[in-house]
C-alpha cells in the first residue's frame, strides 16, 4: 500500500546533541503506526518537524508522494496532518462546537454561522461513534470525551494522517479500551494514525508497526504482531528490562498516618475532597489510584500542609497535625516528593547542593548562628550525590536546571529519604522518566518499605500502582471509592473503581 | 568570571561603541548644524571625570575630580543595592526614590532638633533614615504579601506620596524658607575637612562609610546567612520555598523592607554629607530609577553595583565635562540609555558568551581530570 507519509534520513541537531540523527520514518495509509522510545530519544522532535515547529537540517519529507516544506503548524494543517497533543488545546469555558471551530469559523455574510458547524461536528461524532456532547462546555466533561473533542477538530479540519501524543496518559483502563476502538474505526474510514507512547501494552493492543527510537537513532521498525514486548523493551532502552519489582512478603505495623473524614475546598466553591478516612501503616507502600484531577493533589496539599483542611484531621505518629505548619511537618518526620518537580520540588536556579539543603539549610551543621557552613553543605551533598548516583557535569556545584529530568528526581528522592523520614510520601516519582531511572526509583521506594517505614504513593499509572503497593484506596470526584489489598486485585476492579464505581458495584460488575 | 559579569561587561563596552560610533556619525553641534566628534572628544571628559587626568594636557591633574565623582556614586550605589536586594526575591522595587525621601526627612529631623554629640548624631540620623525607608519599604511589601496588589503599582504611587509628604513637612518647620530647611546642627553632619582637603576641596565626607558598611552587609546577608538563602529560594521559585515550610509572605515583606533601609540610608547621606540641610523639591531626582539600572548592570551582585554605580556616576559627572569641551552632554545620557539597553538584550550576545564559558569549563575540566575528558 502507498506510502502517506515518508520522512526521508530527517537530521535535527540543537546546539550540543543531534536530537534526530539521519531517521526514515513512513506511515502506510490506513495503518496504525507507533513510535517508541524513551523520553528524550527524539520522538517528540520528530513529530515537532512533521508538523512544521521545527525545520530539519537534513532530510526531506514527502506527503502523499509529495515533496513538501512544512515550515508552520498551519501548513502541516493543509497537508491533512493532525495532532492530539498531550496537554489538550481546549478552553474551558467555550462549548465542544465552539472549541472545535477555533480558526477555522465558518461564516456567513460577515456573521458566525454556528449552526452549520454543529451539524457538521454532529455528523463527524456519529460517522466516527464518538459520543460527544456537542453543546456541552469543555470544563463540565470528561477527560476522556475532552479527548474525543480534540480528534473531532482534527476531522472538522479534514485531517487524514492523524498524530497521536501519549493519548492514554490521562484515560482510564476502560476509557484506554474506548479509545483503542475508535482509533481503529478511524483507520477503517481511510485515516491513518501515528501513534506516541512508551506504553507497550497500547502497541501490542492497536499499532500494525512500530518504529523505535533510541537516542536520536533509528534502532528498528518491527511488525507488531511478531514481536514480543519485551523484546520492543529492550530494543527501547538497550538493555534487558527487568519490568517486576522484586518485594518481600511483609507484615505491616503500627498506624503512622491516619486521616480522618478530611475535607478541603477547592476555591470555596466545592469540595475537592471529600470525607475521606483511611490510615498508613509502618513498613507498608499505601497507594492512591485515580485519574488525574479527582482530589489527589488537593488531598497531598491537605497533608502536607500546603493548603488548608476545611474539615476532618490528620494524625501522625498519634499526633495532630491537622494545623501543624509546613515546616514542622518535615521536622517530625513527613517527607513529600511533590508531583511536579520543576514547581515545588526544586529551586531549578539553585547549585544542587544548595537544593539537598532545601529543608536543613536552617539545622545544625549546615549553619551556625544565621550563617551557612558552605563547607559542611558541599559534604553532606557530596555524600547523597555518591550514595543515590546523580549525575551531573559539575557535582554539587551543578545548576540543578542544566540537570536531566532523572538524576533532577534523584535529588529530590534522596533529599526526602535521607531525611530519614517516618512517612515517605511520593506523588507521581517516574512521571516522564526513562525505564532506567524508573527501576531505581522504584528499588528505592521499596528499599524504604522493607526498612519498616511507611510509605503513601500516588500516582496516575496504574502499572505502578499494582507493581509497588501493598494495599490501594482509590479517588473519585474527592471520594475513596474502596480500598483493596493489592494482591487481591486486579486492573479491572480498579479501572471501574476509578471510573466512580465503589467497591461493591465493581465487584459485582466483574 | 561568571556568565552575568561577563554579560554585564559586554553590554557597558557595547553601549560604549555604539555611542561613540554614533557621535561620530551625527554629533550634533552645540550651536546647530551637524559635525562629527572623534572617539577621543568624548573619552577624554570622561576619563578626566573620576581620574582627575586631563589627557588633553588643557588642564593640571586636579584631584577634586576624583571626590565628586565618589560622591556623586554614593546615593546610586545604594539605590542600586536598594533595587537589587528586591530583585533577589523576585520584586521590583521601582520605590527607591521614595523610600530615599523619605530616609532624608528622617534624617533632617533628627539632626535638626536632637541634641547629640558628634559620631552619636550622626549615627542616629542614619538608623533613623534607614527604619524610615525601612517602613516605607514595608508598605508595598505587605500590600504585597497580603493582598498580591503589584509592587511596581503600590511603589510609584508611594514615590509620589513620599515626595509630597517630606515637602509638607519641610514647609511646616520654623525657618523653613527658599525651599530649604534650616541647616542641620553641626554634629549631625557626616562632612569632613580631611577627606575635602585631601582631594582638593571636593564634597568628598564620611558618608562613604554609609556605603562600605551596605556593600559588604548586602553581600553578607545574601552569600552567607539562612536569610539570604531564604530570600534567594523565594525570589527563584516561591513555591518551591512554600513547598518546604519558608514563610514566603514574610519573606516578600522584609526584603521589601531592607530594600527600602538600603534606600533610606541613600536619603541619610545626601541630607548629613552633601547638603547639610532639608530640601523640597519639585521633581524627582532619579536617584531610585538610575539605582534600577545601577542593578540591572551590576547583575544584582555587591561587587556589581559598585562598579555599574560608579559607571552611571561618570556618566552623570562627565556631563558637565563634555559641555566644555564643547560636546553635547546628551551623549553621556544617550551612552547611559544604550547600556541598560544592551543589558536588557542579553539574547543578542549570549550565545556567544556560552560557547566563551563553555570553552573554558571544558579546558577547565580537562586540567582536573589530567587530560581526560
Amino acid at each position: 500500500m502507498e506510502n502517506v507519509i515518508e520522512m526521508l534520513e530527517i537530521t535535527k541537531e540543537f546546539p550540543g546533541i543531534k536530537a534526530v540523527d539521519n531517521v526514515t520514518f513512513e506511515v502506510k495509509k490506513q495503518e496504525i503506526h507507533a513510535l517508541l522510545g524513551e523520553n528524550g530519544a527524539g520522538k517528540s522532535t520528530l513529530m515537532s518537524i512533521l508538523f512544521g515547529l521545527y525545520q530539519p537540517e537534513a532530510g526531506l519529507i514527502k506527503v502523499k508522494g509529495k515533496e513538501v516544506k512544512i515550515t508552520n503548524p498551519n501548513i502541516a494543517n493543509d497537508l491533512g496532518i493532525g495532532m492530539v497533543h498531550q496537554h489538550f488545546k481546549l478552553i474551558d469555558d467555550f462549548s465542544v462546537v465552539e472549541n472545535i471551530i477555533l480558526g477555522y469559523e465558518p461564516v456567513n455574510k460577515f456573521v458566525l454561522d454556528l449552526d452549520t458547524a454543529r451539524h457538521k461536528v454532529i455528523e463527524l461524532s456519529e460517522k466516527y461513534q464518538l459520543n460527544v456532547d456537542v453543546d456541552a462546555k469543555i470544563e463540565d466533561i470528561s477527560v476522556g470525551m475532552q479527548q474525543r473533542v480534540e480528534i473531532l477538530k482534527m476531522l472538522y479540519r479534514d485531517n487524514d494522517i492523524l498524530i497521536f501524543d501519549e493519548p492514554t496518559a490521562v484515560l482510564t483502563p476502560q476509557e484506554v479500551k474506548e479509545l483503542m476502538k475508535i482509533m481503529k474505526n478511524l483507520i477503517n474510514e481511510g485515516k491513518s494514525i501515528i501513534l506516541i507512547t512508551h506504553k507497550l501494552k497500547e502497541i501490542k493492543m492497536v499499532a500494525d508497526r512500530c518504529k523505535i527510537l533510541r537516542k536520536g537513532k533509528k534502532i528498528g521498525c518491527v511488525e507488531v504482531a511478531k514481536t514480543t514486548e519485551s523484546e520492543m523493551a529492550s530494543m527501547m532502552v538497550g538493555r534487558e528490562v527487568n519490568f517486576n519489582v522484586e518485594k518481600e512478603a511483609k507484615k505491616a505495623g503500627d498506624v503512622v498516618l491516619e486521616i480522618k473524614n478530611l475535607v478541603i475546598e477547592h476555591k470555596k466553591k466545592y469540595n475537592v475532597v471529600n470525607d475521606i478516612s483511611f490510615k498508613v501503616r509502618k513498613g507498608e507502600v499505601y497507594g492512591i489510584a485515580g485519574i488525574e484531577g479527582n482530589g489527589q493533589t488537593e488531598l497531598v496539599y491537605g497533608i502536607t500542609g500546603l493548603v488548608k483542611v476545611k474539615s476532618g484531621s490528620i494524625y501522625f505518629n498519634d499526633q495532630d497535625i491537622t494545623n501543624m505548619p509546613i515546616k514542622k511537618r518535615f521536622d517530625i518526620g513527613l517527607s513529600h516528593v511533590p508531583e511536579d518537580r520543576h514547581k515545588h520540588g526544586l529551586v531549578l536556579d539553585f547549585t544542587l547542593a544548595e537544593n539537598i539543603v532545601l529543608h536543613s539549610y536552617d539545622k545544625k551543621p549546615y549553619q551556625e548562628n544565621g550563617i551557612i557552613n558552605k563547607k559542611e553543605v558541599d559534604q553532606y551533598a557530596n555524600r547523597l550525590i555518591k550514595e543515590f548516583d546523580i549525575r551531573s557535569s559539575l557535582g554539587s556545584k551543578t545548576i540543578v536546571r542544566q540537570m536531566s529530568g532523572g538524576n533532577q528526581q534523584k535529588i529530590i528522592i534522596a533529599r526526602e529519604i535521607s531525611l530519614a523520614p517516618d512517612l515517605l510520601l511520593v506523588v507521581q516519582p517516574t512521571r516522564g522518566l526513562d525505564v532506567g531511572a524508573i527501576e531505581y526509583i522504584h528499588q528505592r521506594i521499596i528499599a524504604q518499605r522493607n526498612d519498616d517505614k511507611a510509605i503513601l504513593l500516588v500516582s496516575l499509572e496504574l502499572d505502578e500502582i499494582l507493581s509497588l503497593t501493598d494495599r490501594i484506596g482509590v479517588m473519585y470526584q474527592g471520594q475513596l471509592m474502596g480500598e483493596v489489598k493489592t494482591y487481591e486485585t486486579n486492573e479491572n476492579e480498579i479501572g471501574l473503581m476509578m471510573a466512580g464505581l465503589n467497591k461493591k458495584e465493581s465487584d459485582l460488575n466483574e | 568570571m561568571n556568565k552575568k559579569a561577563l554579560s554585564g561587561i559586554v553590554a557597558v563596552v557595547l553601549g560604549f561603541g555604539v555611542g561613540i560610533i554614533f557621535s561620530m556619525i551625527l554629533g550634533i553641534k552645540m550651536d546647530g548644524g551637524l559635525t562629527t566628534y572623534m572617539p577621543q572628544d568624548v573619552l577624554a571628559p570622561m576619563l578626566k571625570s573620576f581620574t582627575g587626568y586631563d589627557i588633553t594636557g588643557a588642564e593640571a591633574y586636579n584631584l577634586r575630580y576624583v571626590g565628586e565623582f565618589i560622591v556623586a556614586s554614593i546615593p546610586l550605589i545604594l539605590t542600586g543595592l536598594s533595587v537589587g536586594f528586591a530583585f533577589k526575591t523576585g520584586l521590583f522595587n521601582i520605590g527607591a526614590e521614595g523610600q530615599l525621601m523619605m530616609g532624608s526627612l528622617a534624617a533632617t529631623l533628627c539632626g535638626l532638633y536632637l541634641d547629640l554629640p558628634p559620631i552619636i548624631h550622626p549615627l542616629v540620623c542614619i538608623i533613623a533614615a534607614g527604619i524610615a525607608g525601612f517602613l516605607f519599604g514595608v508598605i508595598p511589601g505587605y500590600l504585597k504579601a497580603r493582598f498580591n496588589v503589584h509592587e511596581v503599582v503600590t511603589c510609584i504611587m508611594l514615590n509620589y506620596v513620599g515626595m509630597y509628604f517630606a515637602n509638607m513637612i519641610y514647609r511646616s518647620l520654623p525657618g523653613f524658607s527658599s525651599e530649604k530647611t534650616e541647616p542641620l546642627k553641626e554634629t549631625a553632619l557626616l562632612k569632613s575637612d580631611f577627606l575635602s582637603s585631601i582631594t582638593n576641596g571636593s564634597h568628598l565626607n564620611w558618608s562613604i562609610l554609609i556605603v562600605v558598611v551596605s556593600l559588604f552587609a548586602y553581600w553578607f546577608i545574601i552569600n552567607k546567612t539562612t536569610f539570604g538563602y531564604q530570600l534567594k529560594a523565594i525570589g527563584n521559585n516561591k513555591h518551591a520555598a512554600n513547598y518546604s515550610g519558608m514563610k514566603v509572605n514574610r519573606g516578600i515583606i522584609m526584603s521589601m523592607g531592607i530594600s527600602g533601609l538600603f534606600a533610606g540610608l541613600a536619603g541619610a547621606a545626601l541630607v548629613l554629607g552633601v547638603f547639610g540641610y532639608g530640601r523640597t523639591l519639585t521633581g524627582f531626582e532619579e536617584y531610585g530609577y538610575t539605582g534600577i539600572a545601577v542593578a540591572l548592570v551590576g547583575a544584582n551582585s555587591a561587587l556589581g553595583i559598585l562598579f555599574a554605580g560608579g559607571l552611571f556616576s561618570i556618566l552623570a559627572v562627565a556631563q558637565p565635562l563634555l559641555q566644555v569641551a564643547g560636546v553635547p552632554r546628551d551623549i553621556a545620557v544617550i551612552i547611559s540609555a544604550l547600556i541598560i539597553f544592551f543589558c536588557a538584550i542579553p539574547l543578542l550576545y549570549d550565545k556567544y558568551i556560552n560557547k566563551y564559558l563553555e570553552k573554558r569549563q571544558h579546558k577547565k575540566a580537562k586540567k582536573q581530570n589530567g587530560g581526560e575528558v
